[in-house]
């Protein structure tokens, strides 16, 4: 098939940017989006141009640097996949794409299509672990029995891959499900309880600090979502929120 | 002792790890912080060794490629990690999988490693259950396990098909938790160009900042490679875009040898290859072939029709399948080690039963395993005399929810639903169990410089079980390093800061600026990804699930000369300062191009099959690999010299004191 497609084209972080047309033909439904631009760039590298810059790795939907708003859809229109994950099949002969970064003020776009989420990391520093040592003289794994339900819970929330789709969908820009998903896998696993407290207010703090906006319930995000994260999982944070400002 | 000393303590086998510890030299708290240690790749090994000696009180500058820690290929990882817990209580213990370690990797590791691996393997369950990592649960609460190539027992531990997402995310938080104190400094979107020696020792690394281009210095007093296997020098592999060996063979040409290349793991449930256009494979988890059986049809007339769209899979009756894994290795069925299910697939292939319509793919066929949860599931559902509808509804429930998101993946890139017609599946490279040569300690040939997980050679001899990667990695990162590591470093207290002003750093900085130079100065006739999928075919072709002395030759001789044609003619677009994607792929596929023909001369030295590495002229009349332990009874580390061909072999006989050979049979 043949499209016509739109790309944010931006030289790094201080230039302005804007969209360019290219034409591609020759695309097959068996390519993912990702190899579809591969052939893109091979053909600009031949015409001594500058191949557009995005990141991608894993190519199998699990290590979330894909990101890419494909009409105006993080990920594209599909469901419950990553961009990589997503084949050409999905889309007809004349087609236009427009492909745009993930857009967020937490999010500075770095080079074309490549973003910054380093904000994504620091509020994963800021609490998301159980400050356990590392040394091996931990108790007997089989000596803390969980609920399976909790357990299964607790894996789906922690299933997020921190791409960020959430926040691009978001017309807020709000990272709550993102945080959340953290949140709520150590909520729900005893594991997690003893620094809930401190741990909830302080990625609640750096999130907000990170420039990204409040959450009004629209649900975006989890239709968004690769990997399904459920909007629940914000409902929960918010209630370690106020039980932990209750504690004080 | 030769220049290879294996520094294996005494004593016996399973006391020699805690013996070991008892003895080693420590560096007192105050000490530690006054000693860097840069560790390079973030994954289950670098992570974990990141974390645990930040938290014992060391400096630790940690680099990675990818804009996040957490992004390291470890998280692709699917089916689970091992661990000798006998939870099970199905005979489970460290000497089994030791054993079954030892001989899954058909008798060419290193015993004393092995041993350890499995000694500290159900601390690594403790310790992950300890920071929350959510691994399926049964419902008493108790932790589940299933069942991996190669074994009898049950000891795989996992969290759905998504174990090395979970591990590394534990890991990663580990990590966060000593970034948060101030004890790492991570240093994302940088890649190591090269290592840096004075006096003989490691002492830091030149990095280029991904973003800006620049070219910077970091010292240390030690520095661990933990930056993955080279399986990407096929082009086409289930390794993430950008692995790649560049620290790994950087290490080597400063001195670091490079042990058994030609060791690579073809894993035979990949989804196959769809035409030319494809930049990756992808990987269907072995787990699977816990439920799944493998086949082919049994006449050649009913594979051309399938093949031609005239007939469905589903039309075959039973006796017309071939469940050609069952029928050869009656013992082990489905669940044979990768590298014999590997190979009997291509047998399969080659002689035309293939079912796709390259003729390079078999079924991977849940039909049975849902009528028998279904069936199962209906009884302890109470439901009297369920219908054959309500069964396969019943069924494909416990199916989705143990291997759910892999259906799904499989779905989404063949837009077939294997839940209603058999997966089509072909080997695809997959693990590199080849990498650095190091000692016991984790040592490669350069002092101070450490390798951990895929990137060294250590422990998976010549086939990696299923679900060890993830054990090695963690053992490796969480227990073994930061023990041995101190004992170097305990020499260290009084050297203080490793300046960065000296003449060592001048000549590597300059080198990786010449090197760059030299790259974006190609005259610019084809892109980098041309050679790479040149090499890519090469080593397919030639160095690939079987090999012959001839071909093997012929591929030293095209690789070397894609090697000059690429310097001479590759085009990056650009320029070195910023972001340049093109420029950090060139100089990985640099690397490959010259990795790519060591390992043709290391399988070509190799006159014997064993494991991953299948000779054509060393086999058994039924096809079985056949092992020269007279002859080869040993890991060939490998010295750089320039030239790859100038390569020189060393050999570290390989002694088994615990466990007698035995020709591999899993019949």
């Amino acid at each position: 098939m043949k499209l016509n497609l739109k790309i944010w084209r931006q030289e790094d972080a201080k230039s302005k940017g804007k969209m360019v047309n290219y034409s591609l033909d020759g695309v097959e439904g068996d390519m993912s989006f990702l190899e579809m631009l591969d052939i893109l760039n091979e053909q600009l590298i031949n015409k001594n141009e500058e191949p557009v810059v995005f990141d991608h790795d894993c190519r199998e939907g699990i290590c979330g640097s894909c990101s890419l708003m494909i009409n105006g859809e993080p990920h594209g229109p599909d469901r419950m996949i990553t961009t990589c994950q997503l084949h050409m099949r999905k889309f007809n002969d004349g087609d236009t794409i427009v492909i745009e970064p993930f857009r967020a003020k937490a999010f500075p776009v770095i080079k074309d299509l490549m973003v910054d989420r380093s904000s994504f990391d620091r509020i994963q520093q800021a609490g998301a672990y159980v400050s356990v040592n590392t040394s091996g003289n931990t108790q007997d794994a089989n000596s803390i029995p969980i609920n399976k339900e909790d357990a299964d819970d607790a894996f789906y929330a922690a299933a997020c891959i921190g791409c960020g789709a959430c926040v691009a969908a978001c017309k807020n820009a709000s990272a709550m499900l993102f945080t959340s998903a953290k949140v709520s896998q150590y909520a729900l696993l005893p594991q997690g309880q003893v620094e809930a407290t401190e741990r909830v207010e302080n990625m609640v703090r750096q999130m907000d600090l990170e420039g990204f906006g409040n959450c009004t319930n629209t649900g975006a995000c989890e239709i968004e979502c690769p990997k399904g994260i459920s909007l629940e999982n914000i409902a929960r944070m918010n209630r370690e929120y106020y039980s932990a400002s209750v504690k004080g | 002792m030769g220049v290879l000393d294996s520094k294996v303590p005494a004593g016996p086998l399973a006391n020699k790890w805690t013996d070991y510890k008892n003895h080693i030299n420590l560096v007192n708290p105050a000490n530690k912080r006054n000693i860097d240690i840069i560790v390079v790749g973030t994954g289950l090994a670098g992570g974990a060794a990141a974390a645990t000696l930040a938290e014992l009180g060391y400096n630790v500058k940690t680099f990675c490629y990818q804009d996040s820690p957490r992004r390291a290929h470890s998280i692709a990882a699917q089916g689970g990690i091992n661990a000798a817990k006998n939870y099970q209580g199905d005979g489970d213990s460290n000497y089994r999988l030791f054993y079954d370690t030892v001989k899954g990797g058909d008798y060419r590791s290193r015993e004393a490693n092995v041993y350890r691996l499995a000694e500290v393997s159900g601390n690594i369950i403790d310790q992950c259950v300890a920071q929350g990592v959510p691994f399926a649960r049964e419902y008493g609460g108790l932790l589940d396990n299933r069942s991996f190539g190669g074994v009898l027992v049950s000891r795989t531990f996992y969290a759905k098909g998504q174990t090395g997402q979970q591990l590394l995310l534990g890991a990663y938080s580990a990590m966060n938790r000593q970034i948060n104190r101030g004890k790492i400094k991570s240093h994302n979107r940088h890649e190591m160009m090269d290592l840096v020696k004075v006096d003989g020792k490691a002492r830091g690394i030149i990095a280029r900042n991904l973003v800006t281009g620049e070219i910077e210095r970091h010292s240390a007093h030690a520095v661990v490679l933990a930056t993955g296997g080279y399986g990407n020098v096929f082009f086409l592999s289930t390794n993430a875009m950008g692995s790649n060996v560049m620290a790994a063979w950087r290490a080597h040409r400063k001195g670091a040898f490079f042990a058994n290349p030609c060791y690579t793991q073809i894993h035979p449930t990949c989804i196959p290859v769809s035409g030319e256009h494809q930049s990756k494979l992808t990987l269907m988890s072995e787990s699977l072939r816990n439920d799944g059986r493998i086949w082919v049809p049994k006449r050649k007339e009913d594979s051309i029709a399938i093949r031609e769209g005239k007939l469905k899979p589903g039309q075959l009756k039973e006796e017309d399948r071939d469940y050609y894994l069952e029928r050869r290795y009656p013992a082990f069925g489905n669940l044979v080690p990768r590298d014999v299910a590997s190979r009997a697939a291509k047998e399969r292939c080659d002689a035309g039963f293939g079912v796709n319509k390259t003729g390079e793919a078999v079924y991977l066929d849940f039909a049975a395993a849902i009528e028998r949860y279904g069936n199962e599931k209906a009884l302890t559902s109470g439901i009297k005399n369920p219908d054959q509808a309500t069964i396969t509804q019943l069924g494909k429930d416990v199916v989705e929810a143990k291997y759910g998101n892999l259906f799904q993946m499989y779905e989404k890139i063949v837009d077939e639903n294997p839940y209603e017609t058999p997966m089509m599946i072909y080997p695809a490279v997959h693990y590199t169990m080849g990498g650095l040569w190091v000692d016991y300690n984790l040592q490669t040939t350069i002092e101070g410089c450490y390798a951990a997980g895929e990137a060294n050679f250590s422990d998976h001899g010549a086939n990696r079980l299923g679900a060890s990667a993830l054990m090695q990695g963690l053992a490796d990162g969480y227990f073994v390093l930061p023990y041995t590591i101190g004992d170097y470093l305990s020499n260290d207290i009084r050297t203080g800061t490793i300046p960065t002003n000296t003449p060592e750093f001048d000549t590597a900085e300059n080198e990786v600026k010449a090197r760059l130079e030299k790259l974006m100065s190609g005259k610019g006739e084809h892109s980098v990804d041309y050679y790479h999928k040149k090499l890519g075919k090469i080593m397919w072709n030639k160095c690939g699930m079987s090999r012959n002395a001839k071909e093997l030759q012929e591929a030293i001789d095209e690789i070397s000369a894609l090697r000059a044609d690429f310097w001479e003619n590759v085009k990056i677009p650009g320029s070195a300062n910023g972001i340049n994607q093109e420029l950090e792929k060139a100089g990985r596929v640099a690397d490959f191009l010259e990795l790519g023909e060591l390992f043709a001369k290391d399988a070509l030295t190799r006159n014997e099959s064993c494991g991953g590495h299948f000779r054509e002229e060393y086999q058994t009349p039924e096809g079985e690999a056949m092992r020269d332990d007279e002859n080869f009874k040993f890991a060939s580390a490998w010295e750089y010299k320039g030239e790859p061909k100038d390569a020189v072999l060393h050999k570290e006989e390989l002694v088994y004191e615990n466990i007698e050979l035995k020709t591999r049979s899993y019949k």
